[in-house]
């Protein structure tokens, strides 16, 4: 699936980096400690966290995970959506929990192409 | 010609809990914490309990009759869940700064029985009073908004143990920001500066402390960091992480006290 799929959901919209919808997602990682992010996640990877720090950016795009989905109606720092900008990596916010986010996209990885 | 100021050594270690820190055994009392320091020729000591201050100047006070400095601060849970310290020049500004930190503290009842007292004392270890929100708990502060809040306030921050698996600038947020605008960083025990900068070369500029992190009295100065300073108060302190005017700061690995 593509990043611009999640954009179908509900309560869910793009931050910033609307030209990189078409980036590929075969995966996904839920974590909130970046340390961890940076040890496992691989790339393709959309990354779930409620985190907003802007070393979200360098991470991401060190892994070259796909997106970085922020939960719970977190709010992204600005200097994160300057940071992701910069390197095109697409961030999406949205109010549901970093649960519900990850069963969403399992589902859609797994059992369907269009939830 | 120019004078030079006669600077002198002493050994410091600024992270110490007390029983106010929930995790901080209840032999932490301002003058067992004191007496330790004093019998370990710890010449300054940092009172920087979880979120809260209350048992500095009852610290600060005792310490002074054994001819202990101390520096008086907080350790700060950011949002991220990153541990910062941080330093106050006067009780006004601890306060102040206090009352930010209380404003900012997502607030769930401590249960004593799970997580332990959380207590203030006199100098006597009489309880006065207990905080009734767990202060291990996180604020709802950024790091990077509480770097610019103390430095407003003219403060000292510093990133706690920044090498350690859990409640570190590391663990937390991967990587050590480039730009974060830190007084020092706090390596544990169990790494060293030189570890931090073979994998962030950029923090080659900062300067480092060690402190013990102590819980428990036997830990106090298990690790310290020498002051190269003219006297013992937060400016000299300062100027020292800065190395003006010939001030340096060293971590004590040679002298196991």
């Amino acid at each position: 699936m593509k990043v611009a799929d999640i954009l179908k959901w509900e309560n869910t919209k793009i931050v910033c980096c609307e030209n990189s919808l078409n980036n590929q997602i075969t995966d996904g990682y839920v974590s909130d400690l970046l340390s961890d992010v940076m040890a496992n996640a691989n790339e393709n990877m959309a990354w779930i966290t409620i985190q907003t720090h802007k070393n979200l950016v360098a991470i991401a795009s060190l892994k070259e995970l796909s997106c970085i989905i922020i939960t719970n109606n977190n709010t992204p720092a600005d200097d994160l959506i300057e940071a992701a900008k910069q390197e095109n990596i697409p961030i999406i916010s949205t109010s549901m929990s970093s649960f519900d986010t990850a069963g969403k996209l399992y589902v859609a990885l797994h059992f369907n192409d269009d939830v | 010609m120019m004078m030079c100021d006669l600077l002198y050594d002493f050994i410091a270690d600024l992270h110490i809990h007390t029983v106010l820190s929930p995790c901080g055994s209840l032999d932490m009392s301002p003058i067992n914490i004191v007496k330790e320091a004093s019998k370990k020729g710890i010449d300054i000591i940092g009172i920087t309990d979880h979120n809260a201050s209350a048992n500095c100047k009852v610290t600060f006070d005792i310490a002074k009759d054994y001819g202990i400095f101390t520096l008086c601060g907080l350790e700060v849970t950011t949002k991220e869940e990153t541990h910062c310290l941080t330093f106050f020049q006067d009780f006004e500004t601890l306060d102040l700064f206090q009352k930010f930190i209380d404003d900012n503290i997502i607030k769930i009842d401590n249960d004593p029985d799970k997580f332990g007292y959380q207590l203030i004392v006199d100098k006597d270890e009489n309880i006065v009073d207990q905080i009734d929100w767990l202060l291990i708990n996180a604020t709802n502060i950024s790091i990077d908004d509480l770097e610019k809040k103390v430095h407003q306030l003219n403060g000292l921050f510093i990133p706690a143990h920044i090498d350690r698996s859990a409640y570190s600038l590391i663990s937390q947020l991967g990587i050590v920001p480039k730009d974060l605008n830190v007084d020092a960083f706090e390596v544990s025990k169990y790494s060293n500066p030189q570890n931090i900068i073979n994998s962030f070369p950029y923090t080659k500029k900062n300067t480092f402390i060690s402190d013990s992190d102590a819980h428990f009295i036997n830990d106090i100065g298990c690790i310290t960091t020498i002051f190269h300073i003219k006297n013992r108060s937060f400016h000299e302190i300062k100027k020292s992480l800065y190395k003006i005017d010939g001030r340096d700061v060293c971590i004590n690995y040679n002298d196991n006290i």
